[in-house]
């Protein structure tokens, strides 16, 4: 099948008088129509700025990209502002961790819904609003009528994702991009979040791309996982492949510091040292100053070695490590 | 600092805290003559912390966990209960001042970087406790140096710099040395690994580990983290809207569960496993507001059990599947009433 979106080679730095962040050193993936793909990684691997550059979203004047990005086939490096707006809403949608990047305080979500559903579907005031009720149902607000006069305030946190979701959705994307929508609730809730957006991703046939850095959250809602280190992807693969039998070292040392019960009295597999700065584009093995398995080889940056169904590991050993 | 002695003995639990309370009066709401709206943090919450044990803390937010761990640390004052460390009331003219108290108690906090004064260097943080409590200064250094070795970072490439020049693990490592530095028994860690990355996070649960070995630590360790409880806790205290709905040893906690939130809660835990995803949700909605709590049980109004029982009358905290093991539930006690009390027998 064709892909819904390619990426090639993504890179991302921010130029700052003070000092350059190489925030996304070559990541490369495709996503097909209807799949979903879990980014997993630490705080600062890059995760969001890969789904930023997507859409755009990214300070314009400070931000340098290099690679390709295509949806269905187009190009989006180097469109203009308002072809972007465009895609943005009606093909490619946004959830964020924080509902308040998606929503105006100052106006009921009712009405934020309802305008943005006029502005992309070119329907009626009443229409949009018969929709917005809709979509409110579609995720599972109870008194739906009544809940499109609040303000996001008014609303507690699953509440207020769960709109979010809603307006994501009001113009039928294709793509859904999104960004730890789940890691600021409470586990009852954050629960109920994942299994409503698997079940819409499911009856929408959405594409989606889930950030999380909570393996146990990436479990429970992608087909494939990426894992990302330093701004690069470092493995993919099937999710129960990679889950299973981890090949970079990297991977694995995060699922063996992944702390759950069965590990009581033990101590714990932890990767040593902490990530690298990103001040400089890397050289070589960004993992290699906390690699057990670093040698002289690992100076040079290693390529995307493929291997079994459709996995890849970025680690001059992963033949060898594959076939242990 | 030296370590204050073991007074009661290792049979005296080093913390009791007995019918713990506190309500936030919050201001009228503009034209509304009624009474004044109280948040009710914290409502009657009382445990035992064993010498050498770590007491697990969960709950969603707003449920009450740091502002017990404040109240612990007289940070805020209680409305109403008692606070007995090591067979001494604190805050009582005849037992402990709160002063002597905090030598004791330490606490770190979640977020690294607000618990850290940017203008002081690593070990001027670390010694400024001692020095405070009146260690001569030389001798707070030196201890404060051995302590950032402890935890892990080298005297003599960080002693010298400042909290923005450190990751977040780092910045945590300094807090857990400065608040050993006055010799506590017990630490209070707050979420004290819930912002760092998961293999930064398991750097720091190994330090933890080695520390109350070595300086023969209690922790009362509070987290929204269920994995990481049930990794390092001894014992498991669940709160809901202010209050204790169940505590007990940590296998029966995860393998006994007996009142119905706890087990919404550990079933809401994301599966590691590909093959066995959630399909359905424990419980539905988002926890109430802590402003006007339901009647009775605070947690009937997601409870798949409730009675009318459940509406008017408080469940007590009663003992569950084994000695030790404490259920606020209806269900768990026979007289209540409750159409499924007979199973608990
Ligand atoms: N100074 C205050 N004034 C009014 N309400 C307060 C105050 N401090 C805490 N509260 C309220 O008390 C309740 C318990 O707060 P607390 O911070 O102890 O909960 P928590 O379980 O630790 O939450 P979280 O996990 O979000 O930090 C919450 O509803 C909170 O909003
Ligand atoms: N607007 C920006 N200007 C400068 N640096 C940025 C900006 N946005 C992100 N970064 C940097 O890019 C790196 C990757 O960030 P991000 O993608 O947000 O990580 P993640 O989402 O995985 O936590 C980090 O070092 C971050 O500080
Ligand atoms: S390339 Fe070398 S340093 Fe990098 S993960 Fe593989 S073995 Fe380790
Ligand atoms: S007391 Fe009633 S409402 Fe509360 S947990 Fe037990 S059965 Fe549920
Ligand atoms: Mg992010
Ligand atoms: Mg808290």
């Amino acid at each position: 099948m064709a892909a819904l979106l390619s990426i090639r080679d993504l890179q991302v730095r921010f130029v700052g008088r003070e000092r350059t962040v190489h925030a996304v050193n070559g990541v490369s993936f495709d996503l097909a129509p209807g799949e979903v793909l879990g980014i997993l990684g630490e705080s600062g691997s890059g995760k969001s700025v890969t789904l930023r550059a997507i859409l755009g979203l990214l300070p314009p004047r400070r931000t340098r990209y290099a690679g390709s990005i295509a949806f269905e086939g187009q190009e989006l490096l180097g469109l203009p502002g308002r072809a972007f707006s465009r895609l943005r809403g009606k093909s490619i949608a946004m959830i964020f961790q924080e509902p308040a990047t998606s929503f105006d305080p100052v106006y009921t979500i009712g009405r934020q819904i309802t305008e943005t559903i006029v502005r992309h579907e070119g329907v009626g005031e009443a229409a949009a609003q018969a929709r917005a009720k809709e979509l409110l149902e579609l995720v599972r607000i109870p008194s739906a009528a009544e809940r499109l006069k609040a303000y996001p305030h008014e609303m507690s946190g699953g509440m207020r994702q769960r709109a979010m979701i809603a307006l994501a959705l009001a113009c039928r994307p294709k793509l859904l991009l999104a960004d730890e929508p789940t890691t600021a609730l409470d586990a009852t809730v954050q629960i109920q979040v994942l299994l409503l957006l698997a079940q819409l991703q499911k009856d929408l046939g959405l594409g989606v791309i889930f950030v999380t850095h909570d393996v146990g959250v990436a479990v429970e809602v992608s087909s494939r996982v990426a894992v990302m280190y330093a701004g690069r992807v470092v493995e993919t693969g099937p999710l129960a492949d990679v889950v299973r039998r981890p090949v970079h070292p990297y991977t694995q040392g995060l699922l063996a510091s992944t702390v759950h019960g069965s590990m009581r009295g033990r101590r714990l597999d932890a990767i040593p040292g902490a990530p690298p700065s990103l001040a400089a584009a890397p050289v070589g093995c960004s993992f290699a100053p906390r690699c057990r398995h670093a040698h002289a080889a690992c100076d040079a940056t290693p390529p995307e070695h493929r291997f079994g169904e459709g996995r890849m590991a970025r680690c001059v050993l992963a033949t060898e490590r594959a076939a242990a | 600092m030296r370590k204050l002695d073991d007074r009661g003995g290792p049979a005296q639990p080093l913390l009791i805290v007995n019918g713990l309370r506190k309500h936030f009066p919050l201001k009228r709401p503009m034209l509304d003559a009624g009474p004044r709206p109280v948040v009710r943090a914290v409502d009657e919450v009382s445990f035992s912390l064993p010498k050498g044990g770590t007491l697990g803390v969960v709950g969603e937010s707003g449920c009450g966990k740091s502002t017990t761990a404040r109240l612990l640390m007289h940070l805020v004052e209680p409305d109403a209960g008692d606070v007995i460390f090591d067979g001494e009331a604190v805050g009582r003219h005849d037992g402990l001042s709160v002063r002597q108290m905090r030598r004791q108690m330490q606490m770190v906090f979640q977020d690294s970087y607000a618990s850290l004064n940017p203008r002081l260097t690593i070990l001027e943080t670390i010694a400024f406790g001692p020095v405070a409590h009146g260690t001569p200064l030389r001798q707070a250094r030196a201890a404060a140096a051995d302590l950032l070795a402890r935890v892990g970072l080298d005297p003599v490439q960080f002693q010298r710099r400042y909290p923005h020049e450190l990751s977040g693990g780092q910045r945590q490592r300094v807090n857990i040395a400065r608040a050993l530095a006055l010799g506590p028994r017990l630490l209070i860690l707050d979420e004290a690994v819930s912002a760092l990355d998961k293999s930064v996070e398991a750097q720091v649960l190994n330090l933890l580990a080695e520390l109350k070995e070595q300086f023969d630590l209690t922790y009362l360790f509070i987290s929204h983290d269920l994995n990481v409880v049930h990794y390092i806790s001894d014992e498991v205290m669940v709160m809901y809207l202010g209050k204790v709905v169940e505590i007990g040893p940590v296998e029966t906690i995860y393998g006994d569960a007996r009142h119905p939130y706890t087990r919404a809660l550990l079933a809401s835990r994301p599966s590691m496993d590909p093959d066995r995803r959630t399909n359905e949700a424990p419980i539905q909605g988002d926890p109430p507001n802590p402003i006007d709590p339901p009647s009775g049980c605070r947690f009937r109004t997601r409870c798949a059990f409730a009675e009318a029982v459940c509406a008017g009358a408080e469940p007590r905290l009663a003992t569950g599947a084994a000695e030790g093991h404490l259920v606020a539930c209806h269900m768990n006690d026979p007289a209540s009433g409750h159409g499924r009390a007979r199973l608990a027998a």
